[in-house]
């Protein structure tokens, strides 16, 4: 069982990554505007590129 | 829809800054306070913290007694407050002061544009935070059962639970602020909110966990802690999101209304000043192709007219001198001269805003059975609670134990089950609509359609293509055709642009003259002198055999005039949907801003018994609450700006996915394509969702009756309310996955 001190620790390490990968990822902007992305399928044109 | 008299146009009849007036609020009132049409002076305040029906309540019972100063009208949707007042018997900072009094936080609407953003970003991280500790604590209790079955050391059990309470703990702490702020908010102005309940159970089952851990007892509610805050989060999140959107409309709507007009002055010449300075009686210039700014009259110029934004008709109107214009309108001919009539507040466009703000406040008043469900079983759950820790105290058991059975009742009646019913089936109807290209904007959205029992549709854009196509070329030669769709190439006039679209491939013709409003006219070689356009332009008499239908003539050298008459064609499966509607049980009604004669034939080919022609904006909201009032629920089909208040007042409502931006916003559904199949697709699913959802409830309320006793009597282990717990969310999920198979029709 002392094998879990270690497995623990790691496995949280691993989820911390993500977290701070999700974090990272709100405050770059990347879940600003998720209504746009799931309107424009209903977008009969092409958007222009530029568009983030 | 949120109000837009805090928005600047009120400006224009605030009344002067006074400099001190902003230190004690934080902003000026006064600057944002406008007079409306009964003569009532407005303010209107976006209210961030407020959450629920006990919110709206309390905010509105501050001016509820017989001598309050204003009345007032809150919008959960909007999260607005409007007040109103006779000018001069209230202090708006006075007002404001007494909603922060009580623990609001009131703003005037621009000040708090950023801060939606900034706290939908709060609320993302406060996701990500409690459902990665959720998670990972959720794995570690896991081993804890498993390890109560076989026989974990109580040194290994030890070592995760203080695991469990380091990831715990500082994860409460961050992502519970969303609740406990407003919370304490709440509590320091004497209400109770939704807010309050919640705070407390995450604390209780922390605080206890803590305690429990430090006597080495067996039982912590971490993990229960956090799933409870992390679906309510997600929920929060999601509603949070969606008030944005509607927040955002607001704005864009007021991007449609000119901001800068030019003005002839009294000694003829032209300067530019903002349209919220125009008064009535001011000339007004409208270069061709520009919107008209104001609504007024006409005074010199003749033109032509797109009303389609406001009307949804989509052939120009000439206009005359003397003619009523309305801002919004897109002038097409020459520039003309249009005397202000009204101020940008009193336009027809402003009108249309405020029908939809009133219809949304009316529509915020339907309670998600999520809800529904949630009134009745939060007191249900909390009374039995109280009742088992006050039983097991009677019986004589110790304090300890008897609160301990008491929060297991709290945690195995914990709603997951019942909170996943209805989010499951809806998640999977979404998912399988979104497939056949139609976006449902919300969950309740669904249950609402459900529900309807009535069609009211717009025609133009809706049952029809909202195009204008040549309508009949079989007995038109096609060197005629060719030569009109050379000439029409050249003009951006929609009639043109449709004789363009009838013969793609021609090319187009050199050294074409356009008078706009008129025509077009050109020299073609070996043809001679053509002309393309109205009657007067080609010089024919107007006739009594027009049936109505826009029209153009061609004249050339040696041959008669050619007529070329344009029709709005009806969508494609027009007919069968709107009969495949009516198998279904709906009574259909067409109501049209267009004309008459135009509604009258629509209305026969696809085979809908009561139509209107010519509605206003305004008429057909009404007709609406008649129905309403007759105790029909409502399905708005449409697609025109026009249609906007209509969709929002509506019960439920679709636009097609060509619609006007407010429309789009405005609509519960959107649908792709040009077939109006996707139609009744829509109210089949919603009424599978429907029934799922009743089944769900009923697996929950099933899973509760027996689990409940149990717990109430001290008999449920960890292990078994866990197994439990999972058991009957796995069974409402699959029950919900049903949706995505089976029939579709």
């Amino acid at each position: 069982m002392s094998v879990l001190v270690y497995l623990i620790p790691a496995a949280l390490f691993l989820g911390v990554l993500g977290l701070c990968g999700f974090l990272w990822a709100v405050r770059s902007g990347q879940f600003d505007d998720l209504d746009g992305a799931a309107h424009r399928i209903l977008d009969d044109k092409e958007p222009p590129s530029t568009d983030t | 829809m949120g109000g837009l008299g805090e928005i600047p146009i009120g400006q224009a009849v605030a009344s002067r800054r006074s400099p001190d007036a902003a230190d004690a609020l934080g902003f000026d009132p006064t600057r944002y306070v406008r007079r409306d049409a009964q003569g009532f002076d407005c303010l209107g305040l976006v209210v961030e913290d407020m959450h629920c029906a006990g919110c709206v309540r309390r905010l509105e019972g501050l001016f509820d007694d017989a001598n309050a100063p204003a009345r007032a009208r809150a919008n959960l949707t909007t999260r607005r407050l409007m007040l109103r007042w006779l000018p001069g018997s209230a202090d708006p900072r006075s007002l404001v002061g007494r909603v922060q009094a009580a623990g609001f936080k009131a703003a005037p609407y621009d000040q708090s544009a950023g801060a939606g953003r900034a706290q939908e970003r709060h609320m993302l991280r406060a996701l990500a935070v409690s459902g990665f500790a959720a998670a990972n604590v959720m794995l570690l209790s896991v081993a804890i059962w498993a390890g109560i079955a076989q026989d974990m050391g109580a040194t290994t059990r030890l070592f995760l639970h203080w695991i469990s309470a380091l990831i715990a703990l500082p994860a409460i702490a961050y992502a519970g602020q969303i609740f406990f702020v407003p919370a304490l908010q709440a509590l320091r102005g004497r209400r109770v909110t939704m807010d309050v309940p919640i705070s407390l159970a995450v604390l209780l089952a922390a605080g206890l966990s803590v305690w429990e851990m430090m006597q080495g007892g067996g039982q912590v509610y971490f993990d229960a802690a956090l799933t409870l805050l992390f679906f309510l989060l997600i929920g929060r999140y999601l509603d949070f999101r969606v008030r944005g959107r509607v927040r955002a409309t607001a704005e864009n709507i007021l991007a449609l209304q000119t901001t800068s007009v030019s003005v002839i002055d009294d000694g003829g010449r032209q300067r530019s000043m903002a349209a919220a300075d125009v008064v009535p009686g001011m000339r007004v210039v409208v270069a061709t192709g520009q919107r008209i700014p104001v609504d007024g009259v006409l005074r010199s110029g003749e033109t032509e007219i797109d009303s389609s934004l406001l009307t949804g008709e989509s052939v120009p109107r000439p206009a005359h001198p003397g003619d009523r214009v309305f801002a919004g309108t897109l002038n097409l001919g020459r520039a003309v001269v249009v005397e202000v009539g009204a101020t940008e507040q009193q336009t027809v466009l402003s009108e249309i805003v405020r029908l939809l703000e009133v219809a949304e406040q009316g529509r915020a008043r339907y309670v998600r059975l999520a809800d529904r469900a949630a009134r009745l079983y939060v007191p249900l759950v909390h009374t039995g609670a109280v009742a088992t820790f006050v039983g097991w105290l009677a019986v004589g058991a110790t304090p300890y134990d008897a609160l301990v059975t008491a929060i297991a009742v709290l945690i195995i009646t914990c709603p997951c089950a019942l909170g996943l019913a209805v989010p499951a089936v809806q998640v999977a109807a979404v998912g399988r609509l979104l497939r056949r290209g139609i976006l449902a904007k919300s969950g309740d959205a669904l249950e609402r359609l459900a529900e309807a029992d009535t069609i009211v549709c717009d025609k133009t854009g809706t049952i029809t293509l909202g195009r204008l196509d040549l309508a009949d070329s079989a007995g038109i030669a096609d060197t005629d055709l060719d030569l009109a769709a050379a000439l029409a190439l050249t003009s951006s006039h929609p009639l043109a642009r449709a004789m363009a679209r009838a013969r793609p491939g021609v090319r187009q013709a050199t050294n074409v003259a356009e008078e706009p409003g008129m025509g077009l006219a050109a020299t073609i070689a070996g043809v001679g002198s053509v002309r393309l356009g109205n009657r007067a332009w080609c010089g024919i008499a107007a006739s009594a055999d027009g049936d109505g239908d826009p029209e153009i003539w061609l004249t050339r050298p040696g041959g008669a005039p050619v007529r070329f008459v344009f029709q709005d064609r009806l969508r494609p499966e027009a007919a069968a949907a709107i009969g495949r509607l009516r198998e279904l049980g709906f009574e259909i009604e067409l109501l049209s801003g267009d004309r008459t004669e135009v509604v009258r034939r629509v209305a026969e080919q696809t085979g809908i018994a009561h139509w209107r022609g010519g509605c206003q904006p305004a008429d057909k909201v009404a007709r609406l609450t008649a129905l309403k009032a007759a105790g029909r629920k409502v399905w708005m089909i449409g697609d025109g700006l026009n249609d906007a208040p209509a969709l929002a007042a509506a019960f439920v409502s679709t636009s097609p996915s060509s619609a006007a931006d407010i429309s789009q916003t405005a609509a519960d559904f959107l649908f792709q394509g040009d077939s109006l199949a996707a139609v009744p697709e829509q109210y089949v699913v919603a009424r599978r969702a429907g029934r799922l959802v009743r089944q769900n409830f009923g697996l929950a309320v099933a899973y509760n009756l027996i689990a409940i006793p149990l717990a109430v009597g001290g008999l449920v282990t960890p292990l078994l309310a866990a197994i439990a717990m999972s058991a009957s969310s796995v069974i409402v999920t699959l029950n919900a996955l049903r949706l995505r198979r089976g029939p579709g029709r």
